[in-house]
């Protein structure tokens, strides 16, 4: 009996002492992470360490491959392509947004570069001086007032807030590769766009590998400030130091 | 306009250097210091990197962290230079008032198969003439971005921590390329 009872109290000191150091961890915890754009910063850091390997052993390497050895007329239509491939999601946005000039001009570049710039190989629109808009879904919500929602970290999709990783979503529903009827073409399609965004980057990786002091918390604020900088069509209102 | 003018001046040098399109960083960063660096005010872009931090810091420290700084900046950006290649720059229209003394340049960088990219300068006024304290790429100021890793390094260690952790990076990036 009194040793059961020994037991106990000999158990609940520990709990107690654990809970103690658990207060004091949770204390510690608030102090270390004061960030708030970055409240799942533990979770996030070790999706971004799973997402480096994924890109140093697979993704980084064939977009080097492609980088090299396709050349840049060819690697510029495939950009060309896929810009116009997005073109109609990105007037659905625009239009989504109240911006009807935008979403026509959209329209119209989607119309030309289908026809005379060959399947969209070739930026006719461009040259004829209809820019180029950058929308998405997670755009249209934070213009329709949807807050952000804590910042996240993806392998393979990389950096998207809570409202971003939903509007991902629908961008996917709203991508007209997802209803090509051949599988194979499909999936080549869809392979060629991810090699292509990440050749792209290519020249990005060397800056951010020496800019950052924390690569982790370099691509998480630049992706930040990227962000409010497209949802406010390149304007952002200025912030006060 | 200054930035024009710079741009331009700058770009033809490195389409006709050999030497620094096959990525030879010391030749390019020679050149940024000749004729890029006289328009860039470097202690302001610390202190706008530092945020509320600067003010802790010391006269001494703050013109170590600028030091410190500047190294860094120049040498991951002049990098990035090098591999310029087909890119082509537009200047916005821009208008302003004789009195202004704080104002917004803005530049779109093009490049084929590409997304345009928006470059855009704060510049100042100041004795010395028009200076530039922030550059930032689509969106990004490089500048500004560092400041979450600054607060983080001067919780971690002090502003003499930060300034220790700006020196390493430097150290390390210049052993690399001397390899």
């Amino acid at each position: 009996m009194t040793k059961s009872l020994g037991l106990s109290g000999m158990r609940k000191g520990r709990a107690w002492a654990l809970g103690g150091l658990l207060a004091l961890a949770g204390i510690g915890n608030t102090i270390a992470e004061e960030n708030p754009h970055d409240p799942y910063e533990g979770f996030n850091r070790s999706m971004f360490a799973v997402h480096e390997a994924i890109d140093k052993y697979a993704a980084k390497p064939v977009a080097q491959v492609y980088d090299n050895a396709v050349p840049l007329p060819v690697k510029a239509g495939v950009g060309n392509f896929f810009g116009n491939v997005g073109e109609l999601w990105v007037g659905v946005n625009s239009a989504l947004q109240g911006k009807f000039s935008d979403a026509g001009v959209d329209l119209g570049r989607l119309l030309i570069n289908s026809t005379v710039g060959i399947f969209g190989l070739f930026d006719v629109a461009s040259e004829l001086g209809l820019e180029r808009h950058d929308e998405d879904f997670g755009q249209t919500m934070a213009v329709w007032g949807a807050g952000s929602g804590g910042y996240l970290f993806w392998p393979v999709i990389g950096s998207r807030t809570v409202r971003d990783t939903l509007g991902w979503g629908v961008d996917i529903m709203g991508d007209p590769v997802g209803y090509v009827d051949s599988i194979p073409v499909r999936n080549s399609l869809r392979g060629l766009r991810i090699v292509d965004i990440r050749a792209s980057l290519l020249p990005a990786d060397k800056v951010v590998e020496e800019a950052a002091l924390d690569k982790y918390a370099y691509i998480r604020d630049a992706y930040l400030q990227r962000r409010r900088n497209q949802i406010f069509d390149g304007r952002p209102p200025r912030l006060d130091d | 306009m200054l930035v024009q003018r710079v741009t331009e001046e700058v770009l033809e040098i490195i389409r006709n250097d050999r030497e620094i399109q096959n990525g030879s960083t010391n030749k390019v960063i020679d050149l940024v210091d000749k004729k890029v660096l006289p328009h860039f005010n470097f202690q302001h872009m610390t202190a706008l990197a530092m945020g509320k931090e600067w003010r802790k810091a010391s006269p001494q420290q703050q013109q170590q962290l600028t030091a410190e700084f500047k190294t860094l900046l120049v040498r991951t950006y002049s990098n990035a230079l090098t591999s310029y290649k087909n890119q082509k720059v537009v200047y916005k229209a821009f208008k302003m008032a004789p009195t202004e003394t704080d104002v917004l340049v803005r530049t779109e960088v093009h490049q084929p198969g590409n997304k345009p990219v928006q470059l855009d300068y704060s510049l100042e006024r100041l004795e010395g003439g028009w200076k530039v304290y922030d550059v930032v790429v689509a969106g990004i100021s490089l500048v500004t971005n560092y400041r979450d890793q600054f607060g983080q390094e001067v919780r971690n260690g002090g502003i003499d921590g930060l300034i220790a952790s700006i020196a390493n990076k430097n150290k390390s990036l210049e052993a690399n390329q001397k390899k």
